[in-house]
């Protein structure tokens, strides 16, 4: 029966056709489709890994992130604090030394004010025994002569009485 | 999905013309022929379009000469009795012979066969077959054809990834197929895979690829390579030598002393072990040629029934059933190939892993 007895010539032809089939094909299509895609595979999978390291990174720097804010924040308010804490002192020292200064200006016045009393008491003193030494011997001018000695009683006196 | 069904009827309809031209002249020219006759003649169509044949017809028709026909000569080569014969299937045309150093060659139908093929008389001997006939017979040329696409798409697939890694379109869908394939392998065979993966995916393509080329049915196409039993045999054979060839120590022990069997059972077990290396690549020719021959005659056979019944009411049927059946033959065409693909991977794999 024709249809159940291969044919030698076309069992040669289809064995060599093939074998070459296998190797041309192998050759340029295979090697550089199975390549290409085994390659796509590669990238895809280095591509998925440098995402997930990527993805961990951030995760990391997030936390490094949020560490550092945390540490600002702190550092923030110690500083303020500080500030503050400095700021209260330094006012109060202001205050203080002011409060110093004012008093010593104040008793320097007194001292001033003191000093220039007495002074003048004194300079009233001499000029109201002057004047009393002036009329006593206007008074008793004719009486009395110019004795130096006078004034100088006149002067002992002064000294001995005090005004104050 | 529209378009595709489309395309199939314009296949279907372009089939019926090819196939009324080449058989009209038959019930015409006996236009008194008994029923059986033509019946007879029909089984001639039929077989003259599943085997294989000296020269590629492309269109025939009922002319004024009686039967005429386009085709293509294509080249008869030839051996016998340490002479060689190289000429164009032309030579043989109406019945013609070649004399050559003393043989004569000449095309005739050999005893109990149906189509026609080369003979040769010897001085000795009357009409026999020459001891070697290479001729590029249809089914060589239409193989080649083949092996042309199948080159033109795969290599030009190849070349698309030197552009991209991520090709579109067609290449993408190719690359679906060819991973589909490669799967197939890989699960079958497992880590040796690598080594094999090119054969399996050559083999399914050339057996798709030709499938197609079977079902389309119009010059260049149509003809039935990959139901011819030598074609299927001859791939067959492939896989029985890489499945043997590349065995494991194993896989021998296994199939002569049958381990872990009562010994009497051994008498029985190892003949059939042996038995079943040889029936593995015999269900895989018998698969292959028997579905793809079948479903060529089934289509042939419908279509002859509106010639053979004689009637324009019978083609309404007639045209349905073919359709349905060209419809599952474009599935068979690529279920055979995975089939054949599965099936070898599956015994290579059995042959080249330890365990089982």
């Amino acid at each position: 029966m024709d249809l159940l007895s291969p044919e030698p010539g076309l069992v040669i032809w289809t064995g060599l056709t093939f074998l070459i089939l296998i190797y041309l094909l192998g050759k340029f299509a295979w090697k550089p489709l199975l390549g290409a895609i085994n390659e796509r595979e590669a990238t895809i999978k280095a591509a998925v890994e440098n995402a997930a390291k990527a993805t961990e990174e951030l995760k990391q720097i997030e936390a490094t992130k949020a560490r550092i804010e945390a540490e600002t924040r702190k550092e923030r308010d110690s500083i303020l604090k500080e500030a503050h804490a400095l700021k209260d002192n330094i006012v109060e020292e202001a205050k203080n030394a002011a409060q110093q200064e004012a008093t010593k200006i104040v008793e320097a016045a007194k001292a001033q004010i003191a000093k220039d009393r007495a002074d003048a008491m004194q300079d009233l003193r001499k000029t109201v025994a002057k004047l009393s030494v002036e009329i006593a011997s206007k008074v008793i001018a004719k009486d009395l002569e110019k004795d130096a000695s006078q004034n100088d009683l006149v002067e002992k006196y002064l000294q001995e009485c005090n005004f104050n | 999905m529209y378009i595709r069904a489309k395309h199939i009827i314009l296949l279907l309809l372009a089939f019926l013309a090819n196939v009324s031209i080449a058989s009209a002249q038959e019930p015409e020219a006996k236009a008194e022929a008994a029923h059986e006759e033509e019946g007879l003649d029909m089984t001639h169509l039929i077989f003259h379009h599943v085997l294989d044949s000296y020269q590629w017809d492309i269109v025939g028709w009922e002319g004024e000469n009686g039967e005429e026909k386009i085709s293509i000569p294509l080249p008869v080569i030839a051996y016998h009795d340490g002479k060689f014969l190289c000429t164009l299937s032309s030579a043989f045309k109406d019945g013609a012979k070649v004399s050559q150093d003393g043989l004569v060659w000449y095309m005739g139908v050999p005893e109990g066969r149906v189509v026609e093929k080369l003979l040769v008389d010897t001085p000795s001997e009357k009409a026999v077959r020459p001891s070697l006939d290479i001729s590029i017979t249809r089914n060589v040329a239409s193989m080649w054809f083949s092996v042309v696409v199948i080159l033109l798409i795969f290599v030009g697939a190849a070349k698309a990834y030197k552009k991209t890694l991520v090709p579109h379109g067609a290449v993408n869908a190719l690359e679906t197929v060819v991973l589909f394939v490669k799967d197939i392998a890989d699960e079958q065979i497992g880590e040796k895979s690598a080594k094999y993966v090119p054969y399996m995916l050559t083999l399914f393509f050339f057996i798709w690829i030709n499938n197609i080329i079977g079902l389309i049915p119009f010059f260049p196409f149509s003809t039935n390579l990959s139901g011819n039993i030598a074609f299927t045999a001859t791939l067959a054979v492939g896989t029985f030598i890489l499945t043997n060839f590349n065995a494991t120590k194993h896989y021998w022990i296994h199939n002569f002393t049958v381990p872990g069997v009562p010994f009497v059972m051994k008498f029985i077990l190892v003949p059939i072990e042996i038995v079943t290396m040889f029936i593995r690549p015999f269900t895989l020719l018998v698969r292959l040629f028997a579905n793809v021959t079948g479903g060529h005659i089934i289509i042939l056979s419908l279509i002859s029934m509106i010639f053979i019944i004689g009637s324009i009411a019978m083609s309404v049927p007639s045209i349905l059933l073919t359709l349905i059946i060209f419809v599952l033959e474009i599935i068979f065409g690529a279920l055979q190939a995975y089939i054949f693909t599965l099936l070898s991977a599956l015994y290579i794999g059995l042959a080249v892993n330890d365990e089982h």
